[in-house]
């Protein structure tokens, strides 16, 4: 059963590889960039996912994060700075900030917690909407360049595609190695059980603080993609909308699976493409796919695949397994 | 030669309730200790205190000449001290192998090591030489959360053991456990302080568990010492059994 298990995943995946390389072919500039959206959301709910469903630290932050990528890099850029440096120091300044965000996590929890990093979000996008001086208000940035790579410009929508679909490439990667190292058997056990981990050596306070960082500079990492994207970026697309958005894209997937952020990004950004066909009323009818989802899904969709194919028990059910949680967590 | 660890005039107390009332006592090395006393008595919380999981209100800890009261839990364990709680707590989603290397994992290297270096932080060896002494090397690959109660609680155990500390405080390690069990726990048990000279302070209900695996017993009530010594002494002491039969 295992073995067959591993036979459908490594399909799956190497299905979903295949199509990702050739979809630009297939598809018009608005296909493209609707694809290239999902890739760079995407990265922003790896980041989630490492905060949220491994580490188990509730995040209602995560467009903030993405906003301040997005804003370093489309100041810099349109102020001259070559591209990398500002992607670098997004995500560097992500991850500082992060970490400081994270000591309140140290002191509340759960419900208390998504209030104090809302409250976070309300004030990052605030500063965005008000500050004018710095971040155009709501005129914004225009005109924000597309990078260049090796002297290959990334401007046609193909090209920046696939430079963004590298970049998640790399950023799977490396979560990948983070989940499957010590680190990530930490997160889990902090989320988990946080006390039984303190009496095992893990310091929780500097793993909490941790998967806040390296959640927020993914956050950051994604935005700095953003801006090149769109081009033009004004506070709107990083209000707490957005938060909520990474949050079900989490929550949908399959919290704490590696890949449910791929595929609750592509219910968030493209199933309601997909349902444009109910033309006026295509939001209400995606709204009730998604209640639909978690009603009967409320582990994600990789939850759900993964109580379908899942050997049965050795003796009793895990008595403390949570729907919320993936078994696959660590491994 | 100094003891393991001094407990002086522990003290703690939650608004009027005083949960521990002044406790002094000391471990030796290599010996394994017992802390009996009726339900509500204080053992708990005792434990609590001397592990930082709760601050004392007064009193002082003392590991090896030492002070470490209300020292973090994980920089104690760090520094060789291992629990076990009351309610079993493995992680139910991990595998028992998994849940074996988390044990010892924050003891090898440094954070960086941990991150770039080795996926079982060098430790599936000691992790299966555990498994092979609790007799669960049939399950190593299972989720803990699959295996029965008295395996989950012979893993509990043996995450103690991991890091090979210098002194282990088991709370109740056999609650719940059944009698084949039982005898299990309390060879391996044995096994460890011989062969480790592994110090334990070990709370248990179980009288003949306690009785049988005991060097020397504390007997708890309201939150004060009220008998000490070897366990054929302690089941005499006329105080003790005041204390559990109440007249």
């Amino acid at each position: 059963m295992r073995a067959s298990r591993s036979a459908i995943a490594w399909t799956a995946l190497a299905a979903a590889g295949v199509f990702l390389l050739v979809a630009p072919f297939l598809f018009r500039p608005y296909g493209i960039f609707i694809l290239t959206t999902w890739a760079v959301l995407t990265i922003a709910a790896i980041g989630l996912n490492l905060t949220l469903g491994y580490a188990g630290q509730i995040s209602l932050a995560q467009a903030a994060f993405v906003g301040i990528g997005a804003y370093i890099t489309a100041w810099l850029t349109t102020r001259g700075w070559p591209f990398w440096s500002t992607y670098i120091l997004a995500a560097v300044a992500c991850f500082v900030i992060g970490w400081a965000l994270g000591y309140p996590a140290l002191r509340v929890q759960h419900h208390y917690l998504a209030f104090v990093t809302l409250a976070f979000n309300t004030l990052v996008y605030l500063i965005f909407r008000n500050e004018e001086w710095l971040t155009g208000g709501i005129y914004g940035i225009t005109n924000v360049p597309r990078p260049d790579v090796l002297g290959w410009s990334m401007s046609r929508p193909r090209d920046f595609y696939y430079f963004c679909l590298a970049h998640l490439v790399l950023v799977s990667l490396a979560t990948w190695w983070l989940i499957r190292s010590p680190w990530g058997r930490a997160f889990v056990a902090l989320r988990e059980n946080p006390t039984r981990a303190l009496s095992l050596g893990v310091d929780t306070r500097r793993y909490t603080l941790m998967a806040f960082a390296l959640g927020a500079g993914l956050g950051g990492i994604s935005g700095a993609l953003y801006a090149p994207l769109v081009q033009f970026i004004d506070p709107t697309p990083f209000a707490l909308a957005l938060s909520l958005n990474l949050l079900l894209m989490v929550v949908v997937g399959g919290s704490g699976y590696f890949f449910g952020p791929f595929l609750g990004a592509v219910v968030a950004v493209l199933l309601p493409e997909w349902t444009r066909f109910a033309q006026s009323y295509y939001l209400m009818f995606y709204a009730v796919l998604v209640m639909a989802l978690m009603v009967f899904c409320p582990s994600g969709l990789l939850g759900f695949a993964d109580r379908l194919l899942r050997p049965t028990p050795l003796k009793t059910p895990a008595a403390t397994s949570d729907p919320a949680t993936g078994p696959e967590a660590a491994r | 030669m100094s003891p393991v660890l001094s407990v002086r005039d522990l003290r703690k107390s939650f608004g009027g309730i005083v949960a521990v009332d002044g406790v002094s006592f000391e471990v030796n090395d290599g010996e394994i200790l017992g802390i009996i006393g009726p339900n509500g008595s204080g053992k708990s919380t005792l434990f609590n205190c001397i592990l930082g999981q709760l601050q004392p209100s007064g009193g002082e800890v003392v590991l090896d000449d030492r002070p470490v009261t209300g020292m973090r839990p994980c920089d104690l364990n760090l520094l060789g001290v291992s629990r076990t709680f009351q309610l079993l707590q493995v992680f139910a989603q991990l595998t028992v192998r998994e849940n074996l290397i988390l044990a010892g994992q924050e003891h090898q290297g440094t954070m960086l090591s941990r991150l770039i270096g080795r996926r079982d932080a060098g430790l599936s060896g000691a992790a299966d030489r555990m498994l092979a002494f609790f007799r669960l090397e049939h399950l190593g690959d299972e989720p803990a959360g699959a295996l029965s109660y008295g395996q989950q609680k012979l893993l509990d155990t043996a995450m103690a053991f991991m890091a090979g500390p210098r002194l282990a405080l088991l709370d109740e390690p056999a609650g719940g456990v059944n009698l084949t069990m039982l005898a299990n726990l309390r060879d391996r048990l044995r096994a460890i302080n011989s062969e480790q000279r592994a110090t334990f302070v070990v709370i248990e209900h179980n009288m003949e568990f306690v009785m049988a695996l005991c060097h020397r017993i504390l007997v708890l009530a309201e939150g004060r010492i009220i008998a000490e010594g070897d366990p054929a002494a302690v089941r005499r002491d006329p105080k003790v059994i005041e204390a559990y039969l109440g007249h």
